[in-house]
């Protein structure tokens, strides 16, 4: 029972029990000044367990169909045509599998830091409950955070496989790719978060998957290469973290990437998830911590 | 936790401080300059009606809510430099439930004991005793969204015990229950109370203040106006004993002046007079010997309720 007696069983004033350290990824954690965002991150986990199912269909079947559909049926037709050859010189279906390997990463990550991050401030109220524990708003936006990346790596993972199996994906470097993928999801994810966690209702995320996602998956690289567009639509696909992390991927799977632009990519989506960050974490402290 | 080195140590045993507290809410005070002190072991309790800037205390306690102006200590710790620190000390049940409903009985109070660092074996152990404690033993693999209102809150303040706090926040613990969960609520905090954990709670039910608060502030617009234990309030802003008349009219204040003299003090409430005196029974007497027929003619004892009425010229449940 609670008690004051000194031989309670937890240290409280760290906050650290006896033991807490066999766990090696814990002490790892610690190590780093991760123990926080780590303590959050299995929460997620845990809840995680309960509905993993549903999100079998959102993350990895969709992905697989769009594959099917538009890279094994469609691209029979773009593959046939009379005018110009193969895209890039490949198959349809290996110039979209990088592609539509960017853009769940990026579907996923936005799924994953929108409905979940309201309810966690609104209506679940996890994180009210971290808050009263001896966790930060550091911790539980990283821990988040890195929850929504497990997601997307899952999905990545998964995707790649398949992929692969059926001959969608034969270089050995689309593995390259999946970091890539948390990358372009902490891009997508940082800022949404931060736009999230202010929402009152969903309307909101109406208009950023109408506006934005949508958009994003049909016009930025993900089936066409964006030189189709109009000249004055390119530098509206160039500026979204999407085409970089695209770009990226398909560079890696079908090889011919250069260091310096990979480069390029690569900090541009680095940009995008630290400034995300940065905001996500100023909205949290304004909303959590009134 | 011992008291030497403890950071807490220099205190003596006032665990909670502030002085001219302040919380604003862009132009709203919400907490105006609030001196407050909570000893080691009493059940100290925040009284006032809804809006009165209870929670917001709370809040700032809790580390949860920045201050606006003014000094806290909790633990002999500031919340702005030292939260984490402080809340690996505390236990908090806020006014509403943060439960996980989808996540059974068991796996909230280990979820939440791994926020504080205890291994997953301490924390499945300390898990069976909060349950017995709470008597919810059996519903431990049953999810908490079917759990009764009464059973959820038990799970709470479980919840809130993993880290054996030194401090136990209570914002508003029984709202919403039925008085059978109630009773059996009080009694949990009671034995709470016994086994030396410092509970400090706010309500706007006088009885529950009554019932479980050995000192109490009575807080109205963001201010204190008046401290003590619920006797001691009662016997300095109250009489012994409280006439309550009906009358079958809509308007009271006509027979507040028919009964003038009759009482020390007369309160016009919209549909009854309230009557303070010493010896209620006579005064009840001596109103028939007016004759004066109301409807009817209670007669009971002073409350915290007629504190605060006296207090702040209104009631503490609209």
């Amino acid at each position: 029972m609670p008690s004051t007696s000194p031989s309670a069983p937890v240290d409280t004033l760290t906050a650290r029990g006896p033991g807490a350290d066999r766990w090696s990824f814990a002490r790892l954690g610690s190590a780093v000044g991760l123990r926080g965002p780590l303590r959050a991150f299995g929460y997620w986990l845990v809840s995680y367990r309960r509905t993993w199912r549903g999100t079998v269909v959102s993350s990895f079947l969709s992905p697989l169909l769009y594959l099917g559909a538009m890279g094994f049926g469609l691209g029979t037709l773009v593959d046939g045509n009379d005018a110009g050859g193969r895209l890039d010189g490949v198959p349809y279906a290996a110039f979209l599998a990088p592609g539509v390997l960017a853009a769940t990463a990026m579907q996923t990550a936005v799924g994953e830091s929108t409905y979940p991050v309201m309810g966690a401030m609104k209506w679940h109220r996890q994180y009210h409950a971290m808050l009263a524990a001896p966790l930060g708003v550091v911790d539980l936006l990283l821990g988040h955070l890195a929850f929504v990346l497990f997601r997307v790596l899952v999905s990545a993972v998964g995707f790649v496989l398949v992929g692969a199996v059926l001959g969608a994906f034969t270089s050995p470097w689309v593995l390259a790719a999946i970091p890539v993928t948390l990358l372009c999801g902490a891009a997508h994810a940082s800022p949404v978060m931060a736009y999230a966690v202010r929402q009152e209702g969903d309307g909101g995320f109406t208009v950023l998957f109408r506006f934005g996602l949508v958009p994003m998956f049909l016009f930025a690289g993900t089936f066409f290469p964006v030189d189709q567009l109009p000249a004055v639509l390119r530098p509206l696909a160039w500026a979204t973290p999407l085409w970089h992390a695209t770009t990226l991927c398909r560079g890696l799977s079908l090889g011919g990437l250069d260091a310096l632009p990979a480069a390029g990519h690569l900090g541009y989506l680095a940009l995008w998830a630290a400034a995300g960050l940065w905001l996500a974490l100023r909205c949290y402290r304004r909303r959590l911590l009134p | 936790m011992t008291e030497e080195g403890s950071p807490g140590a220099d205190l003596g045993d006032a665990l909670i401080r502030a002085r001219g507290l302040t919380k604003r809410f862009g132009e709203f005070v919400a907490v105006d300059g609030i001196d407050v002190e909570v000893r080691r072991g009493e059940a100290f309790g925040f009284l006032g009606p809804n809006g009165a800037g209870k929670s917001s205390t709370m809040r700032m306690i809790g580390c949860v809510s920045p201050r606006s102006g003014g000094e806290l200590t909790v633990l002999g710790l500031d919340p702005r430099t030292d939260a984490a620190r402080i809340k690996a000390r505390l236990g908090v049940v806020p006014q509403r439930d943060t439960l996980d409903e989808e996540l059974t009985v068991l796996e909230n109070l280990v979820v939440y004991a791994r926020y504080f660092g205890l291994p997953r074996s301490v924390a499945r152990a300390r898990a069976a005793e909060l349950l017995a404690f709470a008597q919810l033993t059996e519903r431990a693999e049953s999810l908490v969204e079917p759990l009764s209102g009464g059973m959820k809150r038990r799970l709470t303040i479980a919840r809130s015990l993993v880290n054996s706090p030194e401090i136990l926040l209570l914002d508003e613990p029984t709202t919403g229950l039925d008085p059978q969960a109630r009773h059996l609520l009080w009694d949990r905090l009671f034995r709470l109370k016994r086994q030396g954990v410092t509970l400090v709670l706010t309500t706007h039910y006088m009885d529950e203040a009554e019932q479980l608060c050995d000192r109490l502030v009575v807080m109205d617009d963001g201010r204190i106006v008046a401290e003590g234990s619920p006797r001691a309030l009662v016997e300095r802003w109250c009489t012994r004993e409280v006439v309550e008349l009906r009358f079958p009219d809509e308007d009271h204040a006509p027979f507040a002046a028919k009964v003038g003299g009759l009482a020390d003090r007369i309160e016009t409430l919209p549909d009854r007079l309230l009557l303070y005196v010493d010896d209620g029974e006579a005064v009840a007497e001596a109103v028939h010997l007016r004759g004066l027929r109301p409807m009817s003619a209670l007669v009971r004892r002073g409350t915290l309720e007629d504190v605060f009425l006296r207090l702040t010229g209104r009631s503490l449940v609209d």
